[in-house]
């Protein structure tokens, strides 16, 4: 017992010894209400945070938010905690993170899938992604793979990053089967899964073949339907191909991980682009289709893509992100 | 004194059964609630945030404690929430009157409404004995789908987003909220540190209306006949009929009030926190803790208060063990479950309390 103690003590006096020598940076994230194991962009965040804590030897915390109302009051905790940065994890927080930043000025904040433009304030960093260049190679797969010729898109909300996805899906399919048909719906709701399955559902039942969903938690009842219909699935922001091996045979991932360990990596060195929006495209690997893609489609699509995915890289195609740059888009198909 | 003790005694089995799960699930529970107890008190913006997150609380568990009284299960508190703070955003946009006008106009038209919500139930119960359990749930689910749709209807829905358009700051009841903001609040303010801190969270005079509601009530069930018939039915409404008491009347009255106490409490999160109302895919529990907050309060105006006010504490220096100590949301939710599990069934401490105090005397 007396050993014990005593070995605890010594213990307790040598972390603090390490703790003062390098005191590493301490990062944390604050979820949105779809929490931290969203199988989606909040996961994806903090997974990307637990790769900076291997890789970089940084501390990493997050903070779940359970209703909207949450966000300040968590965002405050963090702030207390004494994190170097915080991160705001989707644009439901935009509000909570601008207060945030005016309340402490000294504070670094970034926001995923957020931009406050002109107006961001020195202290904040926003992270967008061109989150329309992944759905297009995924459209693409999708339209080639389907065999009744009609595919499906389900979209969390009507709204801007939502659009990206969806115009960028359109288009992508568009350009592997110019007459391919792509039933549109909106599930109103980014955590409701038994809703996302009865749309899916009545797609199939439209002769859908492939769905895509961009819809966060939704998308779990999407690939469940297209998992007991038999029918295929193209999942969002992570590789969501575990959650039904046999059906999802791509997903549009949005590599937030990627794109928060970059910004980390960045914070490390000491460079913090506050003020700024940052873009994450194809060509940073923040945006991407899932690796398990190539165990499920034949080689020649898969070499299609990736001269797709060059062509994007280098700017030779241009994906379109709303409806507008869609119609444009469309015209120039032959 | 027995009272006390057994209160006590209830908070310490569930402290212990609380720290037995967090134990179970690797963290240290000393911890844990080392730091729930700094996350709890030891700045003043806790305490702020504290006050504002109990108030809806303390008023939806009014809400269940009252309809308790007259014998009916509010399970509606919930949907009379979402009604009461669908009201307050959608009044509060559409009118822009002075605030004086403007936050007493909306407070009241929002407990208006929502007392006929609730009183719906009452009115079913009464008239066609449909039970005031199923009719309340099905209600809020309807109450949760009509909120949404309002959302997104357009002129009230915020282009964009997944949320409605904000209310006028006419209707703001947040204490100071212009003034904090401004350059001499500003200045002012960091020269009173703890002021600054206690005012930076959007403390609302929401507080003031549950405290206000919390002695209405009382006053009601402790000083009134009406209050009085309405525990006679409470007991035994058959007893209560034979008394020449109305039960039908009195049952869609306490709905009605218990109804417009949850109004209430939505009404002040959208005009104190929130400042809108978002698509909810869930009840954000408002008025299912309410339930647990009457429960805790043994039914009481001034038990709801103080269950109100704890349980408010406990929610929110709770989610501190997150990032602090990398505790999962679903842990500290059952820690939670566990010690409301046990502060809401003291029965299990009477008898035993009974036995050693007897025991004591004929020493």
């Amino acid at each position: 017992m007396k050993l014990q103690s005593v070995i605890f003590c010594l213990v307790m006096i040598i972390s603090s010894f390490t703790f003062a020598a390098d005191k590493p940076i301490r990062v944390g994230m604050v979820t949105d209400v779809g929490g931290v194991n969203d199988q989606s962009f909040n996961q994806s965040a903090w997974e990307g945070l637990q790769k900076s804590k291997k890789e970089l030897g940084i501390k990493a915390s997050y903070q779940e938010s359970k209703q909207d109302a949450d966000y300040q009051s968590n965002l405050e905790t963090l702030y207390d905690a004494g994190n170097d940065l915080i991160w705001g994890i989707g644009f439901k927080m935009a509000d909570a993170v601008l207060k945030a930043a005016k309340q402490n000025p000294k504070q670094k904040y970034a926001i995923i899938d957020y931009s406050f433009g002109e107006k961001t304030p020195p202290n904040v960093m926003g992270v967008m992604f061109k989150a329309e260049e992944g759905a297009f190679l995924a459209g693409y797969i999708a339209a080639k793979m389907s065999k009744t010729n009609t595919i499906g898109f389900i979209g969390g909300m009507s709204v801007p990053i939502i659009h990206s996805f969806q115009y960028g899906y359109k288009a992508g399919a568009k350009q592997a089967n110019k007459n391919i048909v792509v039933l549109e719906q909106y599930s109103e709701s980014f955590t409701d899964a038994a809703k996302g399955k009865a749309i899916a559902n009545q797609m199939i039942s439209k002769n859908a073949d492939v769905v895509f969903h961009a819809a966060g938690a939704v998308g779990d009842g999407v690939i469940e339907a297209a998992k007991e219909k038999n029918k295929m699935a193209v999942g969002v922001d992570r590789d969501q191909n575990y959650l039904a091996p046999k059906n999802v045979i791509t997903s549009s991932m949005k590599r937030v991980d990627n794109a928060i360990f970059q910004v980390v990596t960045d914070l490390k060195k000491g460079i913090f682009k506050g003020g700024t929006t940052q873009n994450f495209g194809l060509k940073d690997g923040a945006v991407d289709i899932a690796p398990t893609t190539e165990k499920m489609i034949p080689l020649a699509l898969l070499k299609d893509v990736d001269a797709l995915k060059k062509k994007i890289a280098d700017g030779k195609i241009k994906v379109p992100a709303d409806e507008k740059a869609y119609a444009v888009f469309v015209k120039t198909i032959k | 004194m027995k009272k006390f003790l057994f209160s006590f005694l209830c908070v310490l089995s569930g402290l212990l059964f609380g720290a037995l799960i967090l134990k179970l699930s690797g963290i240290s529970p000393v911890e844990a609630y080392k730091v729930m107890w700094n996350g709890a008190f030891s700045r003043p913006s806790y305490i702020a945030y504290i006050i504002i997150r109990s108030t809806p609380l303390i008023l939806t568990g009014l809400s269940v404690a009252f309809a308790f009284r007259t014998g009916l299960f509010n399970i509606g508190s919930e949907g009379q929430f979402i009604i009461g703070a669908l009201t307050a955003a959608y009044f509060g946009f559409i009118f822009n009157f002075n605030p004086w006008i403007q936050i007493p106009l909306v407070l009241a038209l929002s407990v208006f409404i929502s007392s006929l919500y609730g009183g719906l139930a009452g009115f079913m119960k009464a008239r066609f004995g449909v039970h005031e359990v199923i009719s309340t749930i099905m209600l809020n689910w309807i109450a949760l789908y009509f909120s949404n749709y309002m959302v997104l209807s357009e002129g009230f829905h915020k282009v964009n987003t997944e949320t409605s358009e904000f209310i006028n700051p006419s209707t703001s009841i947040t204490i100071l909220e212009n003034w904090k903001s401004s350059d001499s609040g500003m200045n002012w303010l960091s020269n009173h540190p703890f002021l600054n801190e206690f005012m930076r969270p959007s403390l609302n005079a929401g507080i003031f209306f549950a405290l206000i509601a919390v002695f209405i009530i009382w006053l009601i069930l402790k000083k009134t006949t009406f209050g009085f018939k309405l525990k006679a039915v409470g007991i035994s409404p058959e007893a209560a009929r034979y008394a020449g008491i109305n039960v039908n009347k009195k049952m869609t009255q306490s709905m009605m009030i218990a109804g417009g106490l949850s109004g209430l409490a939505g009404a002040t999160h959208v005009m104190g926190v929130s400042k809108n109302i978002a698509i909810l895919a869930a009840h954000e529990g408002y008025g299912f803790d309410g339930i647990a907050v009457s429960l805790i309060g043994s039914n009481s105006p001034f038990g709801s208060l103080t269950a109100g006010f704890f349980l408010g504490a406990l929610k929110y220096s709770g989610q501190k063990i997150q990032s602090a100590l990398e505790a999962p949301s679903e842990v500290i939710s059952i820690m939670i479950g566990a010690i409301i599990f046990f502060i809401a069934i003291p029965i299990i401490f009477e008898r035993p309390i009974n036995k050693v105090l007897k025991i004591w005397e004929k020493k």
